[in-house]
């Protein structure tokens, strides 16, 4: 399904979609605001952009320093090439010890390689423990969203959802109540498992440790009750030292949310005594994206979530009408990389205005990459709707007496034409927007009236 | 070929140029320090106390069940570190020794050496980090520049309570990890 139908689906509820707009909005203002409170903010985003250069040119030699660190420090470190061989390893290690059940931490990477559900099958409970995400996975749905995996819904569904999933009171949806039964809820998971999951924010080469980064804690409450964790790391989430952390921690949770750092910035480097900590290393694309001279950029990102926040189709469609794990703009240049077929409409979905370039905390340029699969896409796919209409625009344009006629008759067509063909549903363009109202007279005429 | 090798193997045969790593300068702060500290922890939904402030907040909610790992402040503990981190469920107050703040965000440095087990500063339902005003540094350069090569298994910032805005961004402190922070600053 392409994105605009899915968007007009998301359009349905016209106040949900206002609320949802509004809210990223909020979001992407805060971090206008803290931003502007650091006078070294755009040398930090040039900074975080040459450490990214450095790491793509170099993958290979950090990957081998890390590994190599990891391994001194007690870490176990696994390699695969994509989704299915690293859900096999992490089912491999559940099943070596005997674990039936496990809490997991936020990670798009896990998302990406649809582990829940392999494990699901193969007989695990998994319990997401990101509030947002524990609220989507009682939904069977994915995230939404990178960092706020459930901004698409009211606390009225979550409060009609706790009351089903939670026995909370039934119509109460004061947010504090309903967090504080998700804590009683989550806190007998945590005691309970012997396995927990975690994502990766960073990996440190120079000394094999890694960082997660989380608000709510829930990372830490899971690793370090349980006896075994697995870290889950895509190979681009690198970087060469750990000063550079000072770079990336300075830019992430601003870029995010528009607070100074996330509260628990957990550093791993080696298991506590009589622990394990496993790290899986997944390629998944990523080094045929770091082949693509044009998009091999789009490896730089921190999953800030800073474009989504400010993308004006993004804020306007929702998460899910991307149909792909990571939505918005920077999803849009990662996901065609994996299945250009599937995700064609994506690189179309955005205003090329450049805002999620400006947002960029290590400057990927974004808008651009969006462009360019336009470009490829079309080449492989040939003529469709849009490209009719330009090339007849295009014949207009290139003979002044065709556009001279073609005006007025618009202008005049316009004010007659009844909105139900304006805006009927051939003309995908008049969705969601309303026309200017039209001049009297052309600015042709007017110059010729009005020069002196 | 292993995926190790593999995955390698294809990054290698990827005509690359090379690129030169920044070094990172010194950015000038020009705030004051500690006032800057303590209202980045205010506004992460902390709070900075005197050690009798810390007092006054033990004895009025009446805790029961402390831990302390302060050294000098032992005697406010009620019971020992279990060897298990489960039996930390129950515990109401953790006061344990900050190594060093950041200014611009609040966030203190923690590493195994303070912390007894990894799950204290989590679990428990309160959490008080006791720290040396003098020891405050102001951005995140300096912080890692005071780390340097400190070997420690599993190092920390913690920058205020457990937080969360996943239900319509309404901000709610106490999520799954402490409910609140106290930072008593020596």
């Amino acid at each position: 399904m392409s994105h605009p139908a899915k968007a007009s689906e998301f359009l349905q509820d016209a106040a949900k979609a206002k609320w949802h707009d509004e809210t990223l909005w909020f979001v992407r203002d805060k971090r206008d605001t803290i931003s502007k409170t650091i006078p070294e903010w755009e040398q930090l985003r040039d900074l975080a952009s040459q450490i990214k250069d450095n790491v793509l040119a170099n993958l290979d030699q950090y990957l081998i320093q890390f590994e190599e660190k990891a391994k001194a420090n007690g870490i176990q470190v696994h390699w695969a090439r994509d989704a299915e061989e690293h859900n096999q390893i992490v089912l491999g290690i559940l099943q070596r010890h005997q674990c039936k059940a496990i809490v997991k931490s936020k990670s798009i990477l896990t998302e990406e390689c649809h582990l829940n559900p392999y494990l699901e099958k193969n007989g695990i409970e998994v319990v997401d423990t990101d509030l947002g995400e524990r609220i989507v996975q009682f939904l069977n749905q994915p995230p939404s969203h990178i960092v706020l995996p459930a901004i698409h819904l009211k606390k009225k569904d979550i409060s009609e959802l706790f009351h089903e999933k939670l026995h909370t009171e039934k119509g109460n949806e004061d947010p504090a109540y309903l967090t504080h039964a998700a804590r009683l809820h989550l806190r007998e998971k945590f005691l309970g498992a012997k396995v927990a999951i975690t994502g990766v924010n960073f990996g440190v080469a120079e000394t094999g440790e890694f960082v997660v980064c989380t608000n709510e804690g829930n990372a830490d409450m899971g690793v370090h009750l349980a006896v075994v964790h697995i870290a889950c790391m895509g190979i681009e989430k690198i970087i060469p030292r750990r000063k550079d952390l000072g770079v990336f921690l300075r830019l992430l949770a601003r870029s995010a949310t528009g607070q100074p750092i996330t509260n628990y910035n957990s550093h791993f480097r080696s298991p506590a005594s009589g622990k394990e900590i496993h790290i899986v290393l997944v390629d998944n694309g990523r080094t045929d994206q770091l082949g693509r001279e044009k998009f091999k950029n789009s490896l730089k990102c921190i999953r800030c979530g800073a474009c989504m926040n400010t993308c004006p189709i993004y804020r306007r469609s929702g998460g899910y009408s991307y149909g792909s794990v990571v939505p918005g703009p920077i999803g849009s240049i990662l996901s065609p990389g994996l299945d250009v077929k599937k995700y064609s409409t994506l690189p179309f979905a955005s205003t090329l205005c450049g805002s999620c370039t400006d947002v960029c905390p290590v400057k990927i340029n974004i808008h651009e990459q969006l462009y360019e699969w336009r470009q490829e896409i079309t080449k492989s796919q040939g003529t469709n709707a849009k490209s009719i209409s330009m090339k007849i625009a295009n014949g207009i344009f290139a003979v002044p007496f065709a556009y001279k006629v073609t005006g007025s008759m618009m202008r005049g067509a316009l004010k007659f034409l009844p909105d139900s063909i304006t805006y009927s549903g051939l003309n995908t363009w008049g969705k969601q927007r309303d026309l200017p109202e039209t001049p009297k007279e052309t600015f042709k005429d007017w110059y010729k009236k009005n020069r002196s | 070929m292993s995926s190790r090798e593999h995955i390698l193997a294809k990054i290698k045969s990827i005509p690359r140029e090379s690129k030169l790593l920044p070094d990172i300068p010194d950015f000038h702060f020009t705030e004051n320090i500690p006032s800057r500290f303590i209202q980045s922890i205010e506004s992460n939904k902390g709070e900075v106390i005197t050690e009798s402030g810390l007092k006054a907040f033990l004895e009025t909610n009446r805790f029961e069940k402390i831990i302390s790992l302060v050294s000098g402040m032992e005697n406010l503990s009620t019971q020992l570190l279990p060897s298990d981190a489960h039996e930390l469920n129950e515990l109401e107050i953790a006061i344990i020794q900050g190594q060093f703040g950041v200014a611009e965000n609040g966030a203190i440095w923690l590493t195994d050496e303070n912390l007894g087990l990894r799950a204290l500063p989590f679990i428990t339902e309160h959490l008080v980090i006791v720290m040396d005003e003098k020891s405050l540094v102001s951005n995140m350069h300096e912080a890692y520049q005071r780390i340097g090569a400190q070997h420690s298994g599993f190092g920390l910032f913690i920058a205020g309570p457990s937080k969360t805005a996943d239900i319509e961004q309404s901000l709610v402190i106490g999520a799954h990890g402490a409910k609140s922070l106290r930072v008593v600053l020596k």
